[in-house]
């Protein structure tokens, strides 16, 4: 794997493959000493141009725990227009040597600009671009979901016959667009629900059902998971919804709708949870909720991809797409 | 020192497919038939080549003064004449902008100066294109410059009072205003045509209805106040229907569409390669088709290029922070062929008028656009339709390399461009700035 930028490149084979290595990682982690040799010598940079210390020290402590060395670069302002420029930096970063790129950046695409420059000759790692996607948070929340599924016996399995519905902001949501294309390949049902402000102006080529009203879609469709994205604080003045308690109301997830959930759905989220607006206290701390696991299993995942990257191990003959992508 | 040395032009197709020679002396075309003496000429063979009168464009960004790291008026005028073109009308958005009759007499003088292709230069509308207050137009009108056409491009003038007034103010002159037409409320921080595309990418979109919604107030505005109104780069199929209703209605409304608009979809974002960027963005393919027939049945006046040179960093970065824009001169005939001449929406009489003739009598420009007949002014481009190659930054002439068709196979090249009756392009090859009838 010579990059890891979207989950839309990832066909079947590639994405079990990552979530079986991941596995892998997992058991790693359950041992006393927490910690492989692999990536010994190599140097990963987490270039982070937006603040997320949850996804920063998810990826640090994966980096660490497979013996590389971690340099940590913050990128001052998110302002696309003000501070160093991507390039700039790139450069920077491959003139000390860099081998692997974990890069977070508040524009659309940034990773596969990366990608593509020739600024770099580095692995590049999505970990969030813009409204577009954010990888290793899907991949993530497949393992999750597939553990949780088939326990023990998860090695080798897909996601056939689990219905997934989305609920929240999905159209600045790049959680949501990551988690559409891989949990679709696994085989998952995927159900979006949102204020028709906050969806995608044309979805017609998502394989995916779109539905306004959460409580019909509930049931309609009885999701074996349901998750729920955090509303952005700049959402809250957009107009996008007349307020919080009227969002609160008709799309988060309160106690009453959690009693009426079928008894086996899980609960997930990516954190940070806005507690009482999306997802009520009682839903975040049920046993229902998945919140801790996919903190734990994000290092794991992170681990997997990072040792996919440089540890030279390939994944299935690249698709078309990441193919041309290949141009560095 | 300029060379008055007549050019027997043998053997070319005109627009409407008769073959003639054609005789070019003392900046005029003398003579035209077939079997013309060359005695005391020099001899072009242009068997093969048709020729156009020079291509005229209503919608260059030439940049100077203030951004001359892009283009200056030298640079952009030779990136003209290599792609054919004899006279260009220079947006105003320049720095300082072009709101006073110093700054256009400026720009005019520079034209003049470098040879390579007239040099028309639009007004701003509003004082700094801000969008509040009339600038000088009348001043603009009186000067040596001979401003007609008054925009803001790059901004909308969105206040509809506003627009209202410039719309008849302008009528004193003959003015018409260009407009860019956009909603800024409905694109704030827009990245991209707002749709499937969009979605996939998450990229903030810049809908359709930005611009139609703008076109339909001001073609109104234009109908209630008696005015002409020109719209800038047309870009969605919403926007040909309502300048045909408009049309329809008796409107004094002209349009252009852009060549990459003609050519080029919004799917060639999703490499996120900023030199697809460009507003009004890239659209969807029945965008594409709408646009074509809006041109070939009348709707859509005109091809302008928009030609936007910008500098390497402003391409070389993610695409959020990379600028809108592309250059356009040095391609612009080729790639309208390749949209609507092989396709079969257009012919070559009809490329005549949308590059050349229409444009000249939109901007009010006097001297261009003619047909190659005895006595018209020698502004005439020689064009080889059956030159398939692929388009490299060899092929720019410009400053700046921020062209979307470098590595594309085009179907034509232009041969010879000439301005005042001596050749600015000859054989391919832009002549050395001490040859070109400058002054």
């Amino acid at each position: 794997m010579r990059h890891l930028l979207s989950t839309r490149d990832l066909d079947l084979a590639d994405a079990i493959r990552l979530l079986d290595v991941a596995e892998d990682m997992a058991t790693v982690s359950t041992r006393e000493v927490k910690k492989l040799p692999a990536l010994r010598g190599k140097t990963v940079v987490n270039l982070f141009f937006e603040n997320s210390t949850r996804t920063r020290i998810s990826f640090e402590a994966a980096a660490k725990r497979l013996s590389a060395d971690v340099i940590n670069f913050s990128a001052s302002g998110s302002s696309v227009a003000k501070g160093e420029s991507l390039k700039d930096t790139a450069q920077t970063l491959a003139a000390m040597g860099a081998d692997a790129v974990v890069l977070r950046h508040p524009s659309s695409g940034a990773p596969q600009s990366l990608a593509d420059s020739g600024w770099i000759d580095a692995g590049v790692i999505n970990a969030g671009d813009g409204t577009h996607e954010h990888p290793t948070q899907a991949l993530l929340d497949a393992f999750t979901i597939r553990r949780r599924m088939h326990g023990a016996a998860s090695r080798g399995t897909n996601l056939s016959g689990v219905a997934v519905t989305i609920v929240g902001d999905i159209l600045h949501s790049r959680v949501a667009r990551s988690n559409v294309w891989l949990l679709t390949t696994l085989g998952a049902q995927v159900t979006l629900v949102a204020p028709p402000t906050l969806m995608p102006v044309n979805m017609t080529a998502w394989p995916v059902e779109v539905e306004y009203d959460l409580d019909r879609s509930l049931l309609r469709t009885p999701p074996s998971v349901l998750m729920m994205l955090r509303v952005q604080a700049e959402r809250m003045s957009g107009d996008f919804f007349p307020n919080t308690r009227e969002y609160s109301r008709r799309w988060g997830l309160d106690d009453e709708r959690l009693g009426r959930l079928p008894e086996d759905t899980i609960v997930m989220h990516p954190g940070p949870m806005n507690r009482g607006l999306e997802i009520s206290a009682a839903a975040a701390d049920s046993a229902r909720s998945t919140v801790r696991e996919q903190v734990t299993n994000g290092v794991s995942v992170r681990m997997a991809a990072l040792y996919l990257l440089l540890a030279g191990e390939r994944l299935s003959p690249p698709t078309p797409t990441s193919r041309m992508r290949a141009t560095t | 020192m300029n060379d008055q040395t007549p050019f027997l032009i043998a053997g070319a197709t005109l627009a409407d497919g008769r073959r003639t020679d054609l005789l070019v002396a003392d900046g005029l075309i003398a003579e035209t038939g077939t079997g013309l003496s060359s005695t005391g000429a020099r001899r072009i063979d242009a068997d093969g080549l048709i020729a156009l009168p020079g291509l005229v464009d209503l919608h260059t960004h030439l940049r100077e003064p203030g951004f001359e790291p892009s283009e200056t008026v030298l640079t952009g005028t030779r990136a003209a004449a290599a792609g054919g073109f004899t006279a260009v009308f220079a947006m105003a958005n320049t720095s300082p902008v072009a709101d006073t009759a110093g700054v256009v007499e400026q720009v005019h003088r520079l034209g003049q100066d470098a040879g390579y292709a007239y040099v028309q230069p639009i007004g701003a509308v509003t004082v700094g294109l801000e969008g509040r207050h009339l600038a000088e137009l009348g001043a603009m009108a009186s000067s040596r410059a001979r401003v007609r056409v008054f925009s803001d491009d790059g901004h909308c003038v969105e206040d509809p009072l506003l627009m209202r007034r410039a719309l008849e103010y302008v009528k004193s002159f003959g003015g018409v205003i260009a407009q860019h037409a956009q909603d800024s409320r409905l694109t704030v921080e827009a990245q991209m045509n707002e749709g499937q595309v969009s979605s996939d990418l998450g990229l903030a979109g810049w809908p359709a209805v930005a611009e139609e919604s703008i076109i339909a107030r001001d073609v109104l505005l234009a109908e209630h106040v008696g005015s002409r109104v020109h719209i800038c780069h047309l870009s969605t199929a919403g926007s040909v229907d309502v300048v045909r209703w408009a049309k329809a209605r008796g409107i004094a409304v002209t349009a252009e569409v852009t060549p990459h608009h003609l050519l080029l979809t919004e799917e060639l974002v999703r490499s996120y390669d900023p030199k697809y960027k460009v507003n009004p963005p890239l659209r969807r393919a029945e965008d594409v088709e709408a646009l074509r027939r809006g041109l070939a049945d009348g709707t859509i006046d005109i091809v302008a290029t928009d030609h936007a040179p910008h500098p390497v960093e402003a391409k070389d970065c993610e695409w959020a922070a990379a600028a809108n824009g592309m250059v356009g001169l040095e391609s612009a005939l080729a790639v309208v062929q390749a949209a609507v001449v092989d396709t079969g929406g257009l012919d070559w009489a009809d490329v005549a008028r949308v590059l050349s003739a229409a444009p000249a009598t939109i901007g009010g420009l006097t001297g261009f656009g003619h047909e190659l007949t005895a006595g018209s002014p020698a502004e005439l481009t020689l064009y080889d339709p059956n030159d398939p190659h692929e388009f490299t930054a060899a092929d720019l002439a410009g400053r700046s390399g921020n062209s979307p068709y470098l590595d594309m196979q085009l179907p034509g090249r232009v041969r010879y461009t000439f301005h005042r009756g001596q050749p600015t392009l000859a054989d391919g090859a832009l002549r050395e700035e001490g040859l070109v009838a400058n002054g």
